[in-house]
């Protein structure tokens, strides 16, 4: 049985919306606080604390799965798939969830973005039995770009003891989905307030690459909306996760 | 002066090391950037003392052949030298952004225990990527390195694309892409630092048929790491 801890909160910012979804459960879909554990069997809790280390780059509702050895987020020089793409595209988490849903223990998600600087923990629990083959993912965009997101890319954690932590910073990824031509009509964050998530595939190459980093038009790019403010190195964000339980 | 002392360390490295453990592993090698190829890719198991290059020191001239114009000869004759373990070429030419390849090795009966991987990164001046002699687990294991970008420190960062790829000779070799332009005036013309360090990134324009740079900002700039290299110890 599989178990879901979910915690949903009203987005700050409306385009970046993010419904959560449940595997093959609808009933508990769209509450606003509910934490289910099932009684009984033993759990192992983990959580994931994640700190956006950008300038100016507030990061979408960051998704966190806990899966098996099979499912990958993604892949460097693959297609992504529609549910990372509306996640890079528009911070929209749900659909990237639901496709997961063979292969997820427990998933979790925060409900509205984090800013530079902020500081969000999320946890998911399975049961110990469901240790063996366990891999741990965070994905989340960088809301004021064309389709960048930061990911833990399936991390083995099935030799976690309790107390465990490691620290992992991360990069970020281009979902290769939309051309990265940083108009305002494309970047649903602040900085633009234009479109999310758009089926189009128009980026020079559809595939999953490392983001080269913003331009903007203060280096010369002057159809960019963007500003130097939203340039950023990696890593993006520091990544925490920690056996608690 | 410097492969001098590549080889001397290395003779006394291989002396030492007469009872290493005998390894057998595979090196996977993926292209991270979204707009950088990369020259055939030199993967080299090779004695503890030596090193390809180091960060603050000249590039040898075999490495500076290598991040100029991709070049593996210079390289090759001295790893071969002292007995290193050589694969070239995995990919079977340039590889593509998002590209991986793969390619065994096996370091039984040799004092081969540390790994470099090079290649050059198209278009640039003298950016090459370089996984600089990690020690080899002996553990079977899948472990991952991401690697940066390095500048050899060897040419201007003109980024003037006109087929230029000798040792010596100004400007890019090639563009494999075709997405970089023309007409540019040249970003960098004074010196440039002259040792190996931390490549500061293209610069770029978005003019394709003027401006300093030849390349473009939107395409031909990368963060690091530029490569993710994937060593599985059976």
């Amino acid at each position: 049985m599989k178990s879901m801890t979910k915690v949903s909160r009203l987005f700050a910012i409306t385009s970046l919306g993010a419904a959560l979804v449940a595997c093959g459960d609808g009933s508990d879909d769209f509450v606003s606080s509910v934490n289910t554990v099932p009684p009984g069997p033993e759990m192992a809790t983990f959580a994931v604390g994640v700190t956006n280390l950008t300038n100016a780059q507030p990061l979408s509702p960051i998704a966190v799965i806990a899966h098996d050895d099979q499912y990958r987020v993604f892949a460097v020089g693959t297609t992504a798939t529609v549910g990372l793409e509306s996640l890079a595209e528009g911070g929209d988490n749900a659909e990237l969830l639901a496709d997961a849903c063979a292969s997820v223990r427990a998933s979790a998600s925060v409900g509205g973005p984090f800013g530079p600087g902020a500081n969000e923990v999320i946890s998911v629990s399975v049961e110990v039995t469901q240790l063996p083959g366990l891999r741990l993912s965070a994905v989340t965009m960088l809301v004021n770009t064309n389709d960048a997101f930061a990911a833990l890319n399936g991390m083995d954690v099935s030799g976690f003891a309790e107390r465990d932590r490691v620290t992992r910073r991360v990069i970020a990824y281009d979902a290769g989905t939309e051309l990265t031509d940083e108009l305002a009509t494309n970047i649903p964050g602040p900085a633009g307030g234009g479109e999310g998530f758009n089926a189009a595939r128009n980026d020079r190459q559809d595939f999953v690459t490392m983001h080269q980093g913003v331009v903007s038009a203060d280096d010369g790019f002057a159809t960019s909306n963007l500003n130097e403010s939203h340039r950023f190195d990696n890593p993006v964000a520091q990544i925490i996760i920690t056996r608690t339980d | 002066m410097w492969r001098k002392r590549f080889l001397s360390t290395a003779a006394v490295a291989m002396v030492a090391a007469g009872s290493a453990q005998a390894t057998d592993f595979n090196v996977e090698i993926v292209n991270l950037t979204s707009g950088i190829y990369y020259t055939p890719f030199l993967v080299a198991a090779h004695t503890e003392g030596s090193r390809l290059f180091s960060v603050g020191q000249p590039a040898s001239a075999g490495l500076q052949e290598m991040a100029e114009g991709g070049g593996l000869d210079g390289l090759v004759a001295t790893l071969t030298g002292i007995g290193a373990t050589i694969e070239t070429n995995p990919a079977g030419g340039v590889m593509a952004p998002g590209g991986r390849t793969d390619v065994d090795l096996n370091t039984d009966g040799t004092a081969n225990v540390r790994l470099s991987v090079v290649a050059m990164l198209l278009p640039t001046n003298d950016a090459f990527m370089g996984l600089n002699a990690i020690t080899i687990p002996t553990e079977p294991g899948v472990y991952t390195y991401n690697v940066n970008a390095y500048d050899a420190g060897t040419e201007a960062n003109d980024e003037v694309l006109n087929g230029g790829g000798a040792p010596g000779v100004p400007g890019m070799p090639a563009d494999p892409g075709g997405l970089a332009g023309t007409g540019g005036t040249g970003v960098q013309t004074g010196a440039e630092s002259p040792t190996v360090h931390i490549h500061r990134n293209a610069l770029g324009d978005t003019d394709p048929t003027g401006g300093a740079s030849d390349l473009d900002s939107t395409v031909h700039r990368w963060l690091n790491p530029v490569a993710r290299v994937i060593v599985t110890v059976r």
